[in-house]
């Protein structure tokens, strides 16, 4: 048994960083968020709960607040949806899957905002090549296209087809991962009893990927909930609040409109909602075990 | 986004989770083969296809990116994009691209300086306040900038570091240490004890030990650890957004989105700087293939 003292030298640097950069920043946002700060960024004394009820009272929040559900149980469920697919498909012996996996990891590695730019461009009317295709294949009338990034229910249906692509890859991996720890003995088991793919498949994988799904679940909510650069290039340019999440918004109230107050009572809601994630993940997942 | 991903005690040496055996057949017929080939092709291809547009759109000129009936492929191939692409009227690219390097080689430098003494300690020794902290690392893993950011704001703004890369390095080092203690948590558990033990009656000390001992064995869990940091720090967006209002502070993430919205758009430079931001990080990302497979998660999914 060590002291904490002699343990300080060694996790006093991360001490520092975690409380410094992580927690106190947390600590002032709650602060401000109480705070009458102007415009130019001067305190001006207490604003007791009036932030938070200016938050409440906006007539687009609680839309925002419904649109963030959306955004993230659609994305989330699509993603591990699609990827418990690509999993079995990488899984499966064939030559060639190593470039495969290697390709099915570069929106991963690859920066969000470019890759949703890329997207963003490809949508353009006329030019964009996303667009050209369309008309191509007839699913669009006019090279005018439909105005997929000037409209805001149409931007933000393909920030939801962008966030679920980036996501794709980390999902992928961490149910590949599951699948490794299926023991082979059961799976063959399965099939002397005469069971076909299908109920193998129900029936003997998908119960032991139980934990490899609660993490890429929960670590998707998270990931997904704060995600700000999909929608900020897809939807920012769009006048209004009609494809704005919880998230978008703190940053409309920071950058455009300067209220930084505000900004921080909307911040504490969301760092609420993420706390609240971060329980239900240690709880389930429970990463503390036999540390 | 992406990028964070969770860590466990279990992650332990390479040998541990890939010699497990895996979910596929031995003897399959040739047909079936053919079969996955082709789901594994369009795969490929859906996933490489945002990145072909990225590339092809680059050797475009601005006329041919721009023309009302586009072609998918590019006519002529222009690589002097990739010269001309750094003079662009809209940001200060190159200077973007030096603030990224900075920002993500010294944030990453941090972490590794930070992470591994706290990595090794907590693996080796108990002490009184020990799960308190490993808690915090778990908690503080799922805590992203982009929900502190008006906080972040506020307090660089009082220590008179707003608008620097030393606060873009403090933030990024902060929110990517604890996946870095993790990772290399597990790694040096997975070291017997008994190892560091027969150094240390040789006379060596603690630094020693860690240094000539441990680190050999637990290199592969650094390499992971400093690519994971690296490439979040390069793609980081949130709090950059924020945090950097001069031009030339502002890493290629944030400066890349001044051209969305523009009147008239210069996509090709875009996709250049796109390309040429993209493609090292892929590569390094590519290099813990094997580790993403043997499961990041292995300890929680086991």
């Amino acid at each position: 048994m060590g002291h904490v003292l002699a343990a300080l030298p060694w996790i006093g640097p991360a001490l520092i960083l975690i409380f410094g950069v992580v927690l106190y920043p947390a600590v002032v946002m709650f602060y401000n968020s109480t705070r009458d700060i102007s415009q130019s960024g001067v305190d001006k004394g207490s604003a007791g709960l009036d932030n938070y009820i200016e938050v409440f009272s906006f007539p687009y929040f609680w839309p925002i607040f419904g649109r963030t559900i959306i955004w993230v149980v659609v994305v989330v469920a699509a993603t591990v949806i699609i990827s418990l697919g690509l999993a079995q498909i990488l899984n499966k012996a064939f030559p060639g899957r190593r470039i495969v996996r290697l390709a099915v990891i570069i929106p991963w590695a690859a920066s969000v905002v470019m890759t949703t730019m890329v997207v963003y461009y490809g949508l353009e009317p006329y030019f964009g090549i996303i667009n050209k295709f369309l008309v191509d294949v007839g699913l669009v009338d006019t090279p005018e296209g439909y105005g997929w990034t000037r409209n805001p229910a149409t931007a933000f249906a393909w920030s939801i087809v962008v966030a679920i692509f980036v996501s794709l890859p980390f999902t992928t991996y961490t149910i590949l991962a599951g699948l490794q720890t299926v023991p082979g003995e059961v799976l063959e088991a399965a099939k002397m009893d005469g069971a076909g793919p299908v109920r193998t498949y129900w029936g003997v994988v998908l119960p032991q990927l139980r934990s490899a799904l609660a993490v890429a679940v929960l670590i998707n909510i998270i990931n997904v909930f704060n995600s700000l650069p999909i929608l900020k290039v897809m939807t920012g340019s769009i006048p209004g609040y009609d494809a704005d999440t919880i998230m978008t918004m703190i940053f409309k109230y920071i950058q455009n409109q300067h209220k930084v107050d505000v900004a921080s009572a909307l911040s504490v809601v969301a760092f609420v909602i993420v706390i609240v994630i971060v329980a239900i993940y240690v709880r389930v997942v429970k990463p503390m075990k036999e540390v | 986004m992406a990028v964070t991903a969770p860590a466990f005690e279990t992650i332990g040496p390479p040998a541990a989770s890939a010699r497990k055996r895996r979910y596929t057949e031995d003897q399959v017929p040739i047909g079936k083969v053919l079969l996955r080939m082709l789901a594994g092709l369009i795969v490929l291809g859906i996933f490489i296809l945002p990145y072909t547009i990225m590339f092809f759109g680059s050797v475009k000129t601005k006329a041919q990116i721009r023309s009302v009936d586009p072609t998918y492929f590019p006519v002529e191939w222009h690589w002097e994009n990739y010269v001309n692409m750094w003079s662009t009227p809209e940001t200060p690219l190159v200077q973007n691209l030096i603030s990224t390097i900075v920002i993500s080689v010294f944030a990453t430098l941090l972490v590794l300086l930070v992470a591994m003494p706290a990595a090794y300690y907590t693996a080796r020794f108990q002490f009184p306040g020990r799960m308190v902290f490993l808690f915090l690392v778990i908690v503080t893993q799922m805590l992203q900038p982009a929900v502190l950011t008006s906080g972040l704001f506020r307090q660089f703004l009082a220590f008179d570091l707003i608008d620097t890369w030393a606060a873009m390095i403090l933030i990024n080092s902060a929110f990517n240490l604890s996946f870095a203690v993790w990772i290399m948590h597990s790694f040096f558990a997975g070291i017997p004890k008994e190892v560091d033990e027969a150094a240390q009656i040789d006379g060596a000390n603690r630094l020693t030990v860690l240094f000539k001992i441990s680190l050999p064995l637990v290199w592969p869990g650094i390499v992971t650890a400093i690519v994971f940091t690296f490439v979040a720090c390069w793609n980081e967006f949130a709090a950059s957004l924020v945090i950097l209002s001069t031009a030339g502070n502002q890493p290629l993430s944030v400066a890349l989105t001044k051209f969305v919205g523009q009147y008239e758009t210069s996509w090709h430079y875009v996709f250049g700087v796109s390309i040429v931001a993209i493609v090292p990080v892929v590569i390094l990302f590519m290099l813990i293939e094997k580790r993403l497979v043997g499961g990041l998660t292995a300890g929680s999914v086991k």
